[in-house]
């Protein structure tokens, strides 16, 4: 009853459109576009972002990288997570880092946060020996060339997600939970300005 | 062209590298947390990648759970970040991490 939006929403998705019987989630056309778009969206914002020196505009192109990564979560037909990621990441931690942006570059020449260059070349090496090392692996296991999961999880993924929170996860749920109620307060005691503690103005 | 588990891997391949070297090229405090959000969210694809492409069709959501966990501890590290990127820009007026190297004012 109460992923009646959720599932809703998650069959306009092409991999949702799958009964038993039917081939994998990931065939089709509109399977293939859709994941370039959204690939193309992230790998583009995220690169793009690399060499932006404005920090109002990396924080705009990494509105596209994570709109990209929810698009990405959709695609492998994790609704829930798309929405979370969009929730939380688009409409929390971006917003948070755009408050950051403002409050602490008054002048506008802090706004460009150009590279040291000292640190370029270490840069480029430690992400190409990330990237290198991780396409070496990616391309030399064989993952299977036909992908395993022929059944796609029916309906939303919201309900069993929360069946799993209360069950497996109960434990790390629970200390999430505490978890983020110290970052809240945590944030609140340190971001609080000094003087404004002891009296009012 | 069939998208398989091998295409997330590689776009999330690439988003870890930008992270990575946002984090360690960047002088701006900001810039860096931004880094660290997009090998962060490199993580969560990976995992939700994962998750789908294992046989048993019961374990195609504990990836999901992985990644809900990384966006929770996500959005409580943004949040104290956020406050000592003020807090330190309030004592140094600058967030150049290269500037800041005490931890006393």
């Amino acid at each position: 009853m109460l992923d009646l939006g959720l599932a809703g929403l998650s069959s306009l998705a092409p991999l949702a459109s799958l009964a038993d019987g039917a081939p994998t989630w990931n065939t089709g056309l509109l399977y293939t576009v859709t994941f370039c778009l959204f690939a193309a969206m992230t790998l583009v914002s995220s690169v793009m972002l690399l060499a932006a020196r404005d920090v109002v505009r990396a924080a705009f192109l990494l509105l596209g990288a994570l709109g990209g990564v929810a698009g990405l979560y959709a695609m492998l037909g994790a609704d829930f997570l798309a929405f979370v990621q969009i929730l939380v990441y688009i409409g929390g931690i971006l917003i948070l880092l755009l408050f950051g942006v403002m409050l602490t570059n008054r002048e506008p020449v802090l706004l460009h946060g150009a590279p040291t260059h000292r640190l370029v070349l270490p840069g480029v090496v430690a992400s190409m020996v990330a990237l290198f090392g991780i396409l070496f692996v990616v391309t030399s296991y064989d993952w299977g060339a036909a992908p395993i999961a022929d059944k796609a999880i029916e309906g939303s993924t919201g309900r069993p997600l929360g069946e799993l929170l209360m069950t497996d996860y109960l434990l790390p749920f629970e200390i999430s939970s505490v978890l983020l109620l110290i970052a809240l307060i945590g944030a609140a005691v340190i971001a609080r300005r000094r003087g404004l503690t002891a009296e009012p103005e | 062209m069939q998208i398989g588990l091998t295409h997330f891997l590689l776009v999330s391949a690439v988003l870890f590298a930008v992270g990575t070297g946002l984090i360690i090229t960047r002088r701006n405090a900001v810039m860096v947390l931004m880094g660290l959000e997009l090998v962060l969210n490199a993580a969560g694809i990976n995992f939700v990648a994962f998750s789908r492409f294992v046989p048993k069709v019961s374990q195609h959501l504990h990836g999901d759970v992985a990644t809900i966990f990384v966006i929770v501890l996500a959005a409580a590290e943004a949040a104290i970040a956020l406050a000592i990127v003020l807090n330190i820009y309030n004592t140094f007026s600058t967030i150049d991490v290269d500037e800041i190297d005490l931890l006393r004012e």
